[in-house]
């Protein structure tokens, strides 16, 4: 994708930082109490950049710009730092950014995001060159007080030592002196053989808080004074409540207050049991608005409808109507994958306490500048007067990219005295999600006497996320998130044209999931590429090597995951292997072999994936083979049972009873191989699940005959 | 008002018979480690130990929980089992978001407790209770078999 880009002087600049701050894990009385110290002490506090902060105590922060959702930044990030800083992991603190996108954008979107996989990949560079300006300052800070070049002297774990002479000083020792230093005009960046952190397998730095209950998530905020509420919007977006008895919810023990608004009512009370009794308590009439009667037939059949049409043509080699036309044979199909919910394990919270000239919010954000932006715009405050805390986040996926939910809890809150923490009951998170988009695609091949595709066409249709979220990327009608891995397609075929119908069915809310565009394009082409190697009677790997010859990348992950899965060797009776193949804008290839097994009435048993991986540049090699494990796991509860239905404007799934996802007992074994290159590091924490959708879909077509083009696969399966 | 006993302590709070262990712990008393996941016992997010069992703090009514033992994942590793799985779930790294990790652990403390050396059918049986959306299960599968294999640091009599 192609983004407002920040100019690196702009992450590296920062002012001058004062001490204190909000230390992770530290409960809020500790971190009121500490802040008040620091304001009084202000200590000396090296401070080069927005990221790293020495104090003259020896205290080593490190400044967390990109959120930790489980994804493993709050390890890798520092491995980044603290490589070319020359500090150790177990020397480091950690703290939570502030909202500041002049400080801590995102590279690729221009503000501050965690999203897109794109964490390690934008701040590779960064990060390293920040760590090493700090180093190069307190090198030359210890140079200066001896004397000496600073080429004779070196930093390792905190310490700088003249090497002649043996002398030593630490960096809190340096920390005053380096921050009168001027900045270094340019700083020389370690070569890559001589890393000691990248690379390796560091043990990830939030975990011993997550293993004893001590992990602070936006849902454990506690303050003096504070409500609890939960809410019910109206089940139909653009619905209003009509009515309100709410004389029974009041009557409730511990219920304070009802809230009620336009759009919602919510229920402001001692504790989450009683806000939960008087929400059950309610009486609320709806008026539903103009979704009132819309059901899923209503959207296919508007999403087929606009593929009627040509879209904005997104990428164009040679003529590939004409080559359809004038091919020996053709095929085409059309292919379609549901809405579908995040259901990220931490219910969605938000607390707010809203005072004349100040809002403070505690959340789990993925943006915390939009977050500080909405309660900014709904308090009338200005931006300064928004403090946001971020915490751990139980989970995103993209649904924490979305900030809806700190508006919602900042109107509620405009309307309660003193602090108040609104968390969304699972129902309410499943039926008010921002959904990943239901697409609609048809997508054509004209194939050769031999069965060879001369001309590939993929037509598809969806929202424009972009077009919504980030304006400024959507550009000439098309949707870069959309098109991901569509436009990427790497087989080489000589006419190639990829279109976008951007259709916009507001009966839901759309936005990123984990992966978006290519997890549906992905499923699209690797199981319209085997049923165009089925058709030629060729066996699916060899078809799409031969197709391969100008992605050695592509080719080296699919012989590998070939090898490791044992492909073509016997499988028991009853059992198909699938393969599939991907390449996108997060810039890591992947191949995955899926073994499953089908039951007579229709249930897909998987077996194993195998899964092989080039990520370029690893900087913690567990990480990337656990968010390749995880996302595998998520990928198959996505493609057997993941659907979001609607009937009467209203979303027919609920709690983890119809929102089906893996359990322990349903995991395959699963086998994650990683490359070794130097290419520049690519994006892991979502293509393990857009691999595993149509790897699946092939296993299930190899086990049965049976092609499955709509997802969820079990339910259509049954059907077809 | 209810006295209950958790984590060895006594505690006397306000709060009706049937409302849930779950909030009693975390809005009366705030114990925060047990968490909230889906409220009607379907994915063992807030798994607590009653006499060493593990139940569903969602759907327990406090009234149930009066006269038992509770232990909650502030102080299983004050157990052999918790402290063995804690340290099994570090060293194979098992950990992402971490949400429902409170529940997996107090689960997987409870299996070994009751079985030392577990099958896979046995952890299919005590572990499939309890959700994950970041996909752990490989690795808790392999750190209860870890766990398993570690002997007891707890002191024992001759």
């Amino acid at each position: 994708m192609t983004m407002a880009r920040v100019s690196r002087r702009q992450i590296l600049t920062a002012g001058a930082a004062t001490g204190g701050g909000l230390l992770l894990g530290w409960r809020l009385e500790a971190q009121a109490r500490v802040l008040g110290a620091a304001a009084k002490a202000a200590p000396s506090v090296f401070a080069p950049n927005a990221f790293i902060r020495i104090g003259t105590d020896g205290r080593i922060t490190l400044i967390m710009c990109q959120v930790e959702m489980g994804q493993g930044t709050y390890t890798s990030m520092p491995m980044l730092l603290a490589e070319e800083l020359e500090v150790g992991l177990d020397q480091v603190r950690l703290e939570h950014a502030p909202p500041n996108d002049k400080l801590y954008a995102n590279p690729l979107f221009g503000d501050q995001e965690t999203g897109a996989s794109t964490s390690v990949k934008v701040f590779y560079e960064p990060l390293r060159r920040a760590g090493a300006t700090a180093r190069t300052m307190l090198v030359a800070a210890a140079a200066a007080t001896w004397k000496v070049d600073p080429a004779s002297c070196r930093a390792q774990k905190g310490v700088v030592t003249h090497s002649s002479t043996g002398r030593t000083l630490t960096y809190g020792a340096l920390a005053d002196k380096a921050a009168r230093l001027p900045m270094p005009a340019q700083v020389t960046l370690k070569a890559p053989k001589d890393f000691k952190l990248i690379g390796t397998p560091a043990k990830r730095l939030d975990t011993p808080a997550k293993v004893n209950g001590t992990a602070q998530y936006g849902i454990d905020v506690r303050l003096p004074g504070m409500k609890i509420a939960t809410v019910a919007a109206s089940p139909v977006v653009g619905g209003r409540v009509a009515s309100l008895d709410d004389s029974k919810a009041k009557a409730i023990k511990g219920v304070r207050q009802i809230v009620r608004l336009d759009d919602l009512v919510a229920v402001v009370a001692d504790h989450m049991w009683a806000a939960k009794q008087g929400l059950a308590a309610l009486d609320i009439r709806w008026d539903d608005g103009p979704n009132a009667t819309v059901s899923i037939a209503d959207v296919v059949q508007g999403l087929a409808t606009a593929t009627q049409t040509s879209g904005v043509i997104a990428r164009k080699e040679g003529d590939a109507a004409a080559a359809i036309a004038g091919a020996p044979a053709k095929m085409e199909a059309i292919y379609q994958v549901p809405f579908l919910a995040h259901a990220a394990m931490e219910p969605i919270n938000c607390t707010v306490h809203v005072q004349p000239d100040r809002c403070e919010v505690w959340t789990g954000s993925q943006v915390l500048t939009r977050a500080q932006a909405t309660a900014a715009k709904v308090t009338g405050l200005p931006l300064e007067k928004v403090i946001v805390h971020n915490h751990y986040l139980g989970g995103g996926f993209g649904r924490r990219l979305e900030h809806d939910y700190v508006t919602q809890a900042v109107r509620i809150a405009k309307q309660v005295q003193g602090p108040v923490k609104v968390i969304w009951t699972r129902e309410e998170d499943i039926r008010h999600d921002v959904y990943r988009p239901y697409y609609y695609d048809r997508v054509a091949a004209g194939v050769d006497a031999r069965g060879q595709p001369i001309a590939w066409m993929h037509r598809l249709a969806g929202p424009a996320i972009l077009a919504r979220y980030l304006p400024a990327a959507f550009r000439d009608g098309i949707d870069p998130d959309g098109l991901d891995g569509a436009v990427h397609l790497l087989y080489d075929i000589p006419a190639v044209q990829v279109e976008f119908v951007r259709h916009e069915e507001p009966v839901l809310n759309t936005g990123f999931w984990r992966g978006v565009g290519v997890t549906h394009n992905t499923f699209v082409i690797e199981s319209f590429i085997d049923e165009l190697a089925a058709a030629a009677k060729q066996d699916p790997i060899e078809y799409r090597r031969a197709l391969l010859g100008k992605s050695p990348r592509a080719r080296a992950v699919l012989d590998l995951v070939a090898r490791a899965a044992g492909w073509g060797q016997p499988l028991p009776a009853g059992r198909g292997r699938g393969v599939s193949l991907l390449y996108s804008g997060w810039g890591s290839y992947l191949a995955q072999v899926a073994e499953v097994a089908v039951s007579k009435s229709g249930e897909v048993r998987v077996h194993r994936i195998v899964c092989a991986v080039d990520c370029g540049t690893v900087v913690n090699p567990d990480t990337v083979k656990a968010q390749v494990e995880g996302g595998i796991v998520f990928g198959i509860s996505g493609a057997l049972w993941g659907e979001v239905t609607l009937k009467n404007g209203r979303v027919q799934q609920s709690n983890f009873n119809d929102v089906r996802v893996l359990r322990i007992n349903e995991t395959p074994a699963i086998e994650v191989y990683l490359m070794t290159n130097g290419e520049a590091p690519g994006g892991i924490g979502e293509p393990g699940t857009a691999v595993t959708a149509p790897a699946l879909a092939n296993a299930v077509f190899a086990a049965t005959g049976k092609r499955i083009r709509t997802l969820p696969l079990e339910r259509h399966l049954r059907s077809a | 008002m209810v006295t209950l006993k958790i984590n060895g302590k006594s505690h006397t709070v306000d709060a009706s018979p049937e409302m849930p262990l779950l909030w009693v712990l975390r809005d009366l008393l705030g114990m925060n480690g047990t968490k909230f996941g889906c409220g009607v016992a379907l994915c063992g997010a807030c798994t607590v130990h009653l006499d060493g069992i593990p139940r569903r703090a969602c759907v327990m009514p406090v009234s149930a929980a009066v006269g038992h033992a509770i232990t909650t994942i502030e102080a299983i590793g004050a157990t052999p089992a918790g402290k063995k799985v804690q340290q099994a779930w570090l060293d194979l790294e098992v950990i992402q978001c971490g949400y429902c990790q409170s529940g997996q652990i107090m689960a997987a403390a409870a299996l070994l407790a009751k079985i030392p050396a577990p099958t896979d059918t046995d952890i299919d049986q005590a572990m499939s209770g309890n959700i994950c959306r970041c996909g752990t299960y490989p690795r808790i599968r392999e750190a209860i078999k870890h766990a398993a294999q570690t002997p007891s640091s707890a002191k024992r009599g001759a």
